[in-house]
């Protein structure tokens, strides 16, 4: 790669040598007809004209080498930097460097014309500028092979587009993630039912801790589990994020998997993947122990939007079930709450307890004593 | 004949009561100017400060982004001690606070107001041949609300808890919750009350604009003799009557929602420690209601500079411009769709995919008729004479910075590729080339090509190009390398990126921009001498300084009010007659009739010596009640 960068470079530099001393020599020529006054042009007019073609090659040449430079940090797959992390992500990073493609060779050719035209046809005393008002069939042609190459990034792009849009597949892992200032939160439909809860965001209460809202009186969220700090998800199983805000706008923007969606108060919204490579996968693919894929805002939110991070853990699918046995209910956690469930349904909810506490008989009164606990806050 | 005749004198009696005018005031004059061209120079002074001040607090901030955490604690005095900690590091409220003021006075208060405003009002009776504008009254009135509105602006800057924070696009329930952000409170009532006056200015002068370009272009300016400045004033200002008032009822809804307890857009909100009564609203109408104006803004903007680039270039080139008719409906045909690809703009809100395939699909449409302007222009060096003024080059600069900003646009547009790339670097980078430095670009240009006809005196050419070089390298350097901060996934509007694994490198990329933007901000500087300099102290204007064919030039060379002494001239003829085969000279101004050029002219031309008569003579009813 060095090499090719070191032969570019070379190559450039002789063009813009070449160019310069060819310059040099029409400037003397056209320099001894403007001695007479000429009041039009000064005298700064060709080297203004050679100046934009000098400019343009060292545009490219930085380009080049920028482009060289830069890649390594790419997120979008390129040379040896990782494909995407999910499915969808490894098509729409394609149909990028595919538009990509089709983009730069028209930037290339556009202003390289741009550029040379000024050179090649500056102001010359002698000559006069031919006059060319229209010409219908280059306007009909330029008008269509642009139309022709959209239609095709249209079609391609819409494709796509409808894929990854689609509805999510009945067996899909669902997970709420909620965005707050600063923060993301994230609930499990738990190990029993996999089912979420209902929530009000009336019945938020950050002090007592209930930063979802969650409604117990709906016997789905019994054995709903959170995590502020990890979201885990299965390799290789549809994953789909029922997303929502309750303060401000957020957006999830999970970079290597090509995620993103805003998080709306009051409309909740949803993006449904299939993540393939494990945390591990990437950890040996870059060679980094330390990677970590990651969660970030990119709706501005206030004060500490930079910072809205969250842990994302692609687990292989047993690990996955295995971690997800281990949670323990946000009800568990925080028996508090107990004392919002109906009383019909307390055995239900009870049943997500901790053996110990569970069976244990005193359990029945230490629910009953939990409201003169909740009173003396 | 005899109605010829009648018509010949009334006009004759028409100007000669122009010419008796009383001296009139200093403020009448100067200040409380009815006359387009005062007015326009209040435009373009006003604009110029807005830029200084836009342009400032982009540095601030890039400084915070090149090297985060730098000592900015000598700006207290100018900024407020309360943004910057014992370290002189910036807060990060502030910084979202200044990349809001930024967005707004670049967008709002120079490119809308500072280009439009100014080269619309100059130019629009000077060039279609009018002694002003239809209302010279409305047209002051315009220029005071804008004043009044940028006052209100410039204050919320140093307002207690800061200036609006929460980008230019104000997405509530950001905005509308004071408990939110500190940038949500005073400083967005301000905001708020600015943009709704800054509206009733821009609203005054669209009407004013199109209702001068109807009834006020003078005997033979037909529309399809137009100077394609004039097509582009008139598109955009027909963009703004449409599109600006919806902007004006999202911002009264707002109001409401913040102050008088209504839910048009808040909905299941829980902050501060409680769950607001708000039910029913939705965040997403406002987004709907502001890109609707939004992103026919954005050619707002972009068209004025198009349409003084294409006379720039084309003088310049003594050449026709290429594809006039071509340049006429690609302008229309960008004018319309500009209204139908609003929602480009909010692929991951998470609309209906359904509509984010429509408006993919209208977006990349949008992209034929800006490419085929391209092209125009591009033909329209071809085997010309190029003389390369400053305006020419910096109009060549917008066409390079269109094409560049323009080409990622089509990445953009496409909504399965925008799920990466929304709300990256990669947008910042599009938007700044295609529309920022594209438009930026396009008003200096302006400002070096017509500055003869503004102030009777010549910029000075050489500091014109070094201007010029620094400038457009510069923006290249500034912008061309966010792009590979988007592809590595950069979101915008972070105070910081070392707190997360993905963004904490390009460090060097980030440095490289803010060096770049310094740069860039020091060259205009030059520029800004050069102008207030040669205001008073510059060379003497010639009575046509570029050899252009359209009719400002047949003015005096310092023009007073009623822009011509006597008759307007008629029009003959379209303004692009440059190095026409058989003429003597390389161009042939508008209003120089087919029988005065009869080794010049085309067949078709020689027929239409006949109707000279019949313009000559075309009587307008001044009768008129105002």
């Amino acid at each position: 790669m060095t090499l090719l960068i070191v032969a570019l470079a070379i190559v450039f530099i002789v063009l813009t040598v070449l160019v310069i001393s060819k310059t040099q020599t029409l400037l003397k020529g056209v320099k001894g007809e403007t001695e007479q006054n000429d009041d039009v042009v000064d005298s700064a007019n060709n080297i203004n004209a050679i100046g934009l073609f000098i400019f343009w090659i060292l545009s490219i040449i930085g380009m080049v080498w920028s482009f060289l430079h830069a890649k390594k940090d790419f997120l979008m797959a390129f040379g040896d930097i990782p494909s995407a992390s999910s499915v969808h992500g490894k098509e729409t990073d394609f149909w990028f460097w595919f538009g990509m493609a089709v983009v730069t060779v028209s930037f290339v050719i556009v202003n390289s014309v741009l550029f040379y035209f000024p050179l090649k046809y500056r102001y010359n005393k002698n000559r006069k500028a031919h006059f060319y008002p229209h010409n219908n069939t280059l306007e009909i042609v330029w008008t269509l092979v642009p139309a022709v190459i959209m239609a095709g990034l249209v079609f391609t792009g819409l494709r796509v587009w409808n894929k990854v849009m689609s509805d999510a597949p009945k067996d899909a892992e669902i997970i709420e993630i909620m965005g707050k200032q600063f923060g993301w939160q994230v609930r499990y439909g738990g190990v029993e039912n996999g089912k979420l809860g209902n929530y009000n965001y009336k019945l938020i209460d950050d002090v007592a801790g209930n930063q979802f809202g969650i409604d117990f009186t709906d016997e789905n969220s019994f054995d709903d589990f959170t995590n502020s700090s990890e979201l885990h998800i299965p390799k290789g199983k549809p994953v789909l994020l029922k997303i929502r805000a309750r303060d401000v706008l957020h957006s999830v923007f999970i970079p290597h998997m090509r995620v993103k969606m805003d998080a709306v108060p009051g409309m909740p919204t949803k993006f449904w993947f299939i993540a393939d490579k494990s945390t591990a996968d990437m950890k040996a693919e870059l060679g980094n122990p330390d990677f970590k894929y990651e969660i970030a805002c990119t709706e501005v939110c206030g004060r500490s939007h930079f910072a809205m991070r969250l842990i994302l853990v692609v687990d292989e699918p047993a690990d996955y079930e295995k971690w997800k046995k281990e949670q323990k209910s946000f009800l568990a956690s925080n028996p508090d709450f107990l004392e919002k469930v109906p009383a019909s349904l307390k055995a239900k909810a009870l049943k997500y307890f901790p053996a110990e506490t569970a069976s244990d008989t005193t359990t029945a009164s230490a629910v009953t004593s939990l409201p003169t606990v909740s009173s003396l806050r | 004949m005899a109605a010829v005749a009648h018509a010949d004198t009334h006009v004759h009696e028409h100007d000669e009561a122009h010419e008796h005018h009383e001296p009139q005031s200093f403020i009448k004059k100067y200040i409380f100017s009815e006359d387009h061209k005062i007015i326009a120079k209040q435009y373009l002074i006003s604009g110029i400060l807005w830029a200084l001040i836009g342009g400032f607090l982009s540095l601030v901030f890039r400084l915070q982004l090149g090297y985060p955490g730098i000592n900015l604690g000598w700006l207290k005095p100018v900024l407020g001690e309360r943004w910057f900690d014992e370290a002189g590091k910036l807060d990060p409220n502030y910084y979202i606070a200044l990349v809001t003021m930024h967005g707004t006075i670049m967008v709002f208060f120079v490119l809308t107001a500072g280009l439009s405003g100014t080269f619309s009002n100059f130019l629009i009776p000077l060039q279609i041949g009018a002694r002003d504008m239809a209302s010279g009254f409305i047209n002051m009135l315009s220029y005071w609300f804008f004043f009044i509105s940028s006052v209100i602006m410039f204050c919320s800057l140093f307002v207690q808890d800061g200036p609006a924070g929460g980008g230019w696009v104000v997405y509530p329930p950001l905005s509308a919750l004071p408990d939110a952000a500190p940038g949500s409170g005073t400083g967005m009532t301000m905001w708020l009350v600015s943009m709704a006056i800054f509206i009733v200015s821009s609203l005054l002068g669209s009407i004013n604009y199109v209702t001068t370009v109807i009834n006020l272009r003078t005997r033979g300016m037909t529309f399809d003799k137009m100077p394609l400045t004039i097509w582009a004033f008139t598109f955009t200002a027909i963009l703004g009557i449409l599109s600006f008032p919806v902007l004006l009822s999202a911002a009264l809804l707002l109001i409401f929602d913040r102050s008088f307890g209504t839910s048009f857009y808040l909905s299941d909100i829980y902050i501060n420690g409680q769950a607001l009564p708000n039910q029913g609203g939705s965040p997403i109408l406002f987004q709907h209601l502001f890109w609707f104006l939004g992103h026919p803004e954005v050619y707002i903007v972009i068209l004025p500079a198009l349409g003084m680039t294409s006379e720039i270039i084309a003088t310049n080139a003594r050449k026709p411009i290429f594809g006039y008719k071509a340049m006429i409906f690609s302008m229309l045909g960008i004018m319309f769709l500009a209204f139908i690809v609003w929602a480009h703009h909010m692929f991951m809100t998470g609309m209906n995919p359904f509509l984010g395939s429509v408006f993919t699909l209208l977006t990349l449409i949008i992209a034929v008729p800006s490419a085929v302007k391209a092209f125009n222009y591009i033909t329209t060096l071809w085997r010309g004479n190029i003389i390369f003024t400053p305006a020419m080059l910096f109009s060549i600069g917008l066409v390079s910075f269109f094409v560049s900003g323009g080409v990622t646009g089509i990445i953009l547009g496409n909504s399965a590729l925008d799920i990466q790339l929304h709300d990256t670097y990669f947008v910042v980078a599009h938007f700044h080339l295609v529309m920022g430095s594209a438009a930026f670009f396009g008003m200096v240009a302006g400002v070096y090509h017509w500055f003869p006809k503004m102030f009777g005196r010549m910029l000075n050419p050489t500091l014109g190009y070094i201007h010029f070089w620094i400038t457009f390298a510069g923006v290249y350097l500034v912008f061309f390398p966010q792009h590979y901060l988007g592809i590595a996934g950069f979101p915008r509007r972070y105070y910081a990126y070392t707190g997360f694994d993905f963004t904490n490198k390009y460090q060097d990329l980030a440095q490289l921009s803010t060096i770049a933007a310094i740069v860039v901000f020091a060259a205009n500087i030059i520029f800004l001498y050069n102008f207030f300099y040669s205001i008073f102290w510059g060379k003497k204007a010639p009575q046509n300084p570029w050899k252009s064919n359209t009719l400002e030039w047949t003015t005096p060379i310092n023009v007073g009010h009623g822009n011509w002494v006597g008759e307007i001239p008629a029009v003959y003829r379209w303004p692009y007659d440059y190095s026409k085969p058989g003429a003597a000279d390389d161009f042939i101004p508008q209003n120089v009739p087919f029988s005065a050029t009869p080794e010049s002219n085309f067949p078709y031309e020689n027929e239409l010596i006949s109707e000279e008569k019949e313009i000559e003579g075309i009587k307008f009813d001044y009768s008129i009640p105002d």
